[in-house]
């Protein structure tokens, strides 16, 4: 990407940048006001929005955490009951795998991945923005019904017959089931827009082999949301009509079959746990590259590792259903696939432990976080190959040693390099440095509690203390481990709430952060931080891998409107500039079609004329939405065609 | 970085494009795979239940065929308007692009029509049994696509009648007309699962 000598540009000197940079302020501006809140679709404002309420949600989810371990500290508790002690569990997973674990990896999707390409703005604000408010409003919705005593109870994959007509009356399950339609709605219509920014809005010269990891990663996870949520939404409607309709997908009476549900609910559910993981497995590489001081190792085998791992993802579900009785062979057929995973999250390792073995690691929090990943996956990842075999996970199955592997995994995996990038990203996000010290105890105090907490919970297992049972009786001997690993579980809570004092006071007081405190190497830190409305001014080209860390001045791109919101769209392969495209401006629709749609989705569980009737509301909105503002009357446009005034189109 | 003295100028760009070019071809290819691996997996659904059940039709005579293969007829006619308007459209032809969006949406009622006489043919309830259930999904399931496609089009006739107009509603007509294929092309497998596979299968 050589681009033009133009030195002697007007545009490029000081003074008329500035004035670009004005101008483009205005034009990007977001409404302000009440109405302007709810008509924002800024990539970052919605991001961080997406952002805080996941948060919000994985508090809520903790809160629960907490409870169900203050009933199991010791054996015959009676501080909750087991009707209660049933939600609880049931909203815990909930939240936390639909309400905290994907929202919060499309929430910095939504907001990194337009800066770490380069480009003005997301394919689709309004869709996001869409996006966003559905996965709120499913959020109240399922904590509304939740305290009106009308929490799931069926845990979190809500097996039938349990969760089906005969064994679950009133409206708990459909109250699951709605809640699984509003994320996967949300989901959906983000991984899209991900899918298509990554696509067609790249910098010039960011050709596919110089996309950041961490876009990768969205890109691969944005895929699998494509093709793994129609299996659930398809799963949790059959549910819900056979609860209120009256069909019998899941009836084994009338032909139907449960275990058709438990297919289609882990051909869906085990590549959920890798649109989890493999969004955190990009940020090590990241965090690993940048506070190594060099450029990843072997760039081109984590990105298949992380490919390949999606595909193989697809290929597991049935390790989920070994207890079921399902044929041998199939059985040793996704015993071999489940082993298979081992292989390109084993490459990944490798290229991490490269990359710091031959960079200068400096051991930032950030830092922190990547080597507990290590510690702490690495024992989920071992109980995962263990679970793979089938007489080991018939031994285990529904015990506590599966609890403690799926923590390991989820925590470890996800959560952990997630706190990191959060504290990488926060200055970024707000201007602001966290405070290192502070940030190091909260780290130190997740490491001890997450261990003391999930730790014993194996040997737990391995004794045969069932997963799901409101409480124990004293004379199993489980009554010492339980204790520890509820005392862990406060001291987990301990440590986010430090986390929280932390951006509490660095919000505040923290170090103002320059554009790449971190001397990292992606665009994001091409940029103020916070960023700017429009994000970069002029804007970048890449022509390499690293583009801040390359020695070499790039060009930039000029060219594109002030006055108007007009984004660079560029090749597939090797993002050669293809068209300027205006965006859409900001606009209330969004927020009114998810209106629109909650209301229909709440109704259907009580009639299914809601259905029905709940559409035309929107269909309205939907219309208003899509309504052009731009154009001319049609003789005008005629009258331009036959005169030859169209603007050129791309050929 | 240092700053710039080099520059790509982008102001000679073209302001949109058809096909790949556009973002909005890009969304609209991602709703087709979110929709296929739906009726995808609805069809797999369906052949299991098959696989486990002792009759099949469950209790019931295989659906019958006459409406069904009219709105096959039909929607396999439509595709040649939906061709042509999407032909006009690249040629910025507002004229022809209204007449042949006219047709579909004529063509698309007509196919709603026969669709709706289908669903008593079934020759079973919904809440019948098993296979009832999943073949009053599949019928539905595609049923959906037809109105909301017919709603879609409607509107988009409507704009391109009434204005405001510019390039970026021809690339919306094409698009539209990609969406409209894909109504067409997934309704052939589901044709043959719910009334070949009964007799057939």
């Amino acid at each position: 990407m050589r681009g033009q000598d133009l030195a002697a540009d007007p545009r490029l000197e000081p003074a008329a940048l500035a004035r670009e940079a004005r101008l483009l302020a205005e034009t990007w501006a977001q409404p302000r006001g009440i109405v302007g809140w709810f008509s924002n679709t800024d990539h970052k404002t919605i991001g961080l929005r997406f952002l805080v309420t996941s948060f919000v949600f994985f508090a809520l989810g903790g809160v629960l955490a907490a409870l169900m371990r203050i009933q199991l500290a010791r054996p015959d508790a009676h501080f909750l009951w087991p009707d209660l002690y049933d939600q609880i569990f049931t909203m815990h997973g909930t939240t936390m795998m639909f309400l905290f674990a994907v929202p919060v990896m499309l929430a910095l999707g939504i907001y990194f991945v337009p800066l770490m390409i380069g480009a003005r703005d997301i394919a689709f604000p309004r869709l996001v923005a869409f996006g966003y408010y559905m996965f709120v409003f499913g959020g109240i919705f399922l904590y509304v019904m939740f305290l009106l005593n009308t929490g799931p109870d069926n845990g979190w994959f809500s097996y039938v017959p349990l969760a089906g007509p005969a064994f679950s009356a009133g409206k708990r399950g459909d109250v699951w089931a709605q809640l699984i339609t509003f994320t996967e709605v949300s989901a959906l219509v983000v991984a899209v827009a991900l899918i298509v920014t990554i696509f067609k809005m790249r910098a010039p010269g960011m050709s596919l082999n110089r996309v950041p990891i961490f876009v990768w990663g969205m890109l691969v996870v944005s895929f699998m949301i494509l093709f793994a949520m129609p299996a659930v939404m398809l799963a949790s409607s059959w549910l819900i009509m056979d609860r209120l309709v009256g069909t019998h997908v899941f009836n084994k009476a009338q032909g139907g079959d449960p275990l058709l549900w438990q297919h289609l609910f882990w051909f869906f559910a085990h590549p959920e746990v890798y649109i989890i993981f493999l969004p955190a497995q990009a940020m090590m590489s990241t965090l690993i590259s940048t506070f190594s001081r060099r450029p990843v190792f072997g760039y081109l085998a984590l990105v298949l590792s992380l490919s390949a791992t999606a595909f193989i993802g697809f290929g597991v579900w049935v390790h989920h259903m070994f207890a079921t009785g399902l044929p041998q062979l199939g059985a040793s057929f996704f015993t071999a696939a489940s082993l298979m995973i081992v292989v390109p999250t084993g490459v990944q390792f490798f290229c991490w432990i490269a990359t710091l073995w031959s960079g200068r690691p400096q051991f930032t929090v950030p830092m922190l976080y990547a080597l507990g990943f290590f510690a702490v996956f690495l024992i989920g990842g071992l109980t995962g190959v263990m679970l793979a075999a089938v007489p080991l996970n018939q031994q285990v199955h529904d015990t506590f040693f599966v609890v403690a592997h799926l923590h390991y995994v989820l925590i470890g995996g996800a959560v952990f390099p997630l706190l990191g990038m959060v504290f990488y990203w926060f200055p970024k996000l707000t201007g602001r440095l966290l405070d290192n010290g502070i940030g190091t105890v909260a780290f130190w105090t997740l490491f001890v509690g997450f261990n003391l907490t999930f730790f014993p919970q194996h040997i737990l297992g391995l004794e045969g203390m069932p997963r799901r049972v409101y409480t124990y009786p004293a004379a199993m001997g489980w009554g010492g481990l339980n204790l520890m690993s509820s005392i862990g579980a406060m001291t987990i809570g301990v440590s986010m709430l430090i986390y929280l004092y932390n951006v509490a006071v660095s919000l505040r007081r923290g170090e103002v952060a320059a554009a790449n405190p971190w001397e990292a190497s992606t665009l994001e830190w091409a940029t103020a931080s916070p960023p700017p409305p429009f994000n970069f001014s002029p804007m970048p080209t890449v022509g390499d891998r690293d583009p801040l860390w390359s020695p070499d001045p790039q060009p930039v791109v000029v060219g594109l409107a002030t006055d108007k919101r007009e984004v660079l769209v560029t090749q597939l392969m090797d993002a050669v500039p293809e068209l300027a495209r205006k965006q859409p401006h900001p606009t209330i629709w969004p927020f009114l079609a998810a209106v629109a749609v909650s209301v229909m989705f709440v109704w259907s569980i009580f009639s299914p004329w809601g259905v029905i009737y709940g559409s035309i509301p929107i269909a309205i909105t939907f219309i208003g939405w899509f309504w052009p503002t731009d154009g001319k009357r049609p003789q005008a446009f005629e009258h331009d065609v036959a005169s030859g005034h169209v603007q050129e189109r791309a050929v | 970085m240092t700053p710039a003295s080099r520059a790509i100028d982008v102001a000679t760009l073209p302001r949109y494009g058809f096909g790949h070019r556009s973002l909005t071809w890009w969304g609209t290819l991602g709703l087709l795979a979110i929709e296929s691996t739906a009726f995808g997996l609805a069809i797999v659904a369906y052949l299991y239940l098959k696989g486990r059940a002792d009759e099949w039709p469950t209790a019931a005579l295989a659906p019958r065929m006459f409406w069904a293969n009219l709105t096959t007829a039909i929607l396999l006619v439509s595709a040649v308007p939906n061709e042509l308007a999407k032909r006009a459209a690249r040629r910025l032809d507002l004229g022809r692009v209204r007449l042949w969006l006219v047709v579909c949406l004529v063509l698309e009622i007509a196919v709603i029509a026969t669709r709706a006489m289908e669903f008593p043919l079934l020759n079973v309830r919904w809440d019948a049994n098993a296979y009832g259930s999943v073949v009053w999904t599949l019928l539905g399931l595609h049923t959906t696509h037809l109105i909301t496609d017919f709603g879609d089009s409607g509107v988009l006739t409507l704009l391109m009648m009434s204005g405001p107009v510019n390039e970026n509603r021809f690339v919306d007509v094409a698009e539209n007309s990609l969406y409209w294929y894909f109504v067409i092309a997934s309704w052939i497998p589901i044709y043959a699962v719910i009334y070949l596979v009964p007799r057939f299968g």
